[in-house]
């Protein structure tokens, strides 16, 4: 994630194709986080297509490092690539104006759909489909949860795969809080997982 | 205390800590918003989860407004999904301040180097209680193995394979849907 000198010259002199403005951050962040279904992966090249490719508010490397910053970052993806591309573009105005965009649509969304399954789902039919997506979601996350345990193994590193076998254990087995666990393993990170290689 | 600061702060704690994108944050919110105040039961725990997939916008955020409307309304929603977003705005500026300033963020790598498999494991704790949920409608071990629902490990199994055969999110959650309730009704047994 090391800027270059390069990087750094170019971002100096990039040119907006388009005058920048709230106004229109706001509105395409609001229709990008709108109508994709899929989170941050399906979220983030569409902003950098309108930001850097139609707008040229941002330079395209600068776009990557933003977004990788954004990734590495806890929370939600696509809301912390928004605060990170918006505050470059816009400032801290700029960063909440694309953090509300990007937050606004599935608040609204969600707001609606969960009074329609306060009204429905204790329907019997209604229940019988519910159940049968659970079990749907049910192999999607064990599907999930098998992929980053493989990967983790392929790593060949002991000390990911020890938190990891000790963190399960702990939550499973001992019940001990999820804050509690995090704490520690951050703690365990910040100590012995500083090396590149356990990135 | 105020059930709305109580959304806003436990969702905050959640979007502090949350590493990984959406399915990490799922462990954490079943933690705070089942286990430690019983806003929701596991059953419509997983069912915000599985709406959430099938909507458009981060699963986490679905998650957060999803929890926060059902425990205290649209007011609930939005404290939720504020508090879940909160910490980002400044630790993401924060990191964006020495990527600018030092360009690099090493600082903080380690911490998340080591919460990554942290979250590996605790995704796999939330999987082991859909499974439960799932087949043996309870929320935790042990089980009976003579009351397993037949007719939800046949599902199970169909979408498991229909992934493999790469196909997309909402098209496989529909039709297991519609699994669900054909199969119930054709063999006369309750979800």
């Amino acid at each position: 994630m090391d800027i270059t000198k390069e990087t750094k010259e170019k971002l100096k002199k990039t040119v907006f194709k388009e005058p920048f403005s709230y106004r229109k951050l706001f509105i395409s962040t609001f229709l990008i986080s709108a109508f994709t279904v899929g989170g941050g992966f399906v979220l983030i090249p569409l902003m950098k297509a309108k930001f850097v490719d139609e707008y040229g508010w941002l330079e395209e490397n600068e776009a990557l490092d933003l977004v990788s910053i954004a990734q590495s970052a806890p929370g939600v993806m696509a809301a912390n690539s928004s605060i990170i591309m918006g505050y470059r573009m816009g400032g801290f105005l700029g960063s909440l104006t694309a953090l509300l965009a990007t937050v606004l649509p599935p608040l609204i969304t969600l707001t609606v759909i969960s009074f329609f399954y306060d009204a429905f789902a204790s329907n019997p039919y209604v229940r019988m489909f519910l159940k049968g997506m659970q079990c749907g979601v049910t192999a999607i996350l064990i599907k999930v949860v098998l992929d980053l345990v493989i990967k983790q193994v392929k790593k060949k590193l002991a000390l990911p795969l020890v938190v990891m076998a000790g963190t399960f254990i702990a939550a499973v087995v001992f019940k001990i809080n999820i804050m509690h666990i995090i704490a520690v393993d951050a703690i365990i990170g910040l100590f012995l997982m500083r090396d590149p290689q356990y990135d | 205390m105020d059930i709305l600061l109580q959304l806003f702060l436990s969702f905050a704690a959640v979007g502090l800590v949350c590493v990984g994108g959406g399915y990490a944050s799922m462990p954490l919110i079943q933690a705070e918003v089942i286990d430690r105040h019983g806003w929701l039961t596991m059953n419509e725990f997983v069912d915000i989860f599985t709406l959430s997939q099938m909507t458009p916008g981060p699963i986490g955020i679905n998650a957060a407004t999803f929890v926060g409307s059902k425990v205290a309304g649209i007011p609930g929603s939005i404290a939720a999904t504020l508090g879940f977003v909160f910490p980002s705005v400044f630790i993401v500026l924060f990191l964006g301040y020495l990527y600018y300033k030092y360009g690099n963020v090493s600082a903080i790598r380690g911490i998340l180097n080591g919460l990554r498999p942290a979250v590996v494991a605790l995704i796999g704790s939330a999987g082991l209680n859909f499974i439960l949920l799932a087949f043996w409608n309870k929320e935790k071990l042990p089980v009976d193995l003579a009351k397993t629902d037949l007719v939800a490990v046949v599902i199970f199994v169909l979408a498991w394979f229909a992934q493999k055969k790469k196909t997309g999110t909402i098209t496989l959650l529909f039709s297991s849907g519609v699994a669900g309730l054909v199969l119930y009704l054709v063999t006369g047994m309750h979800p």
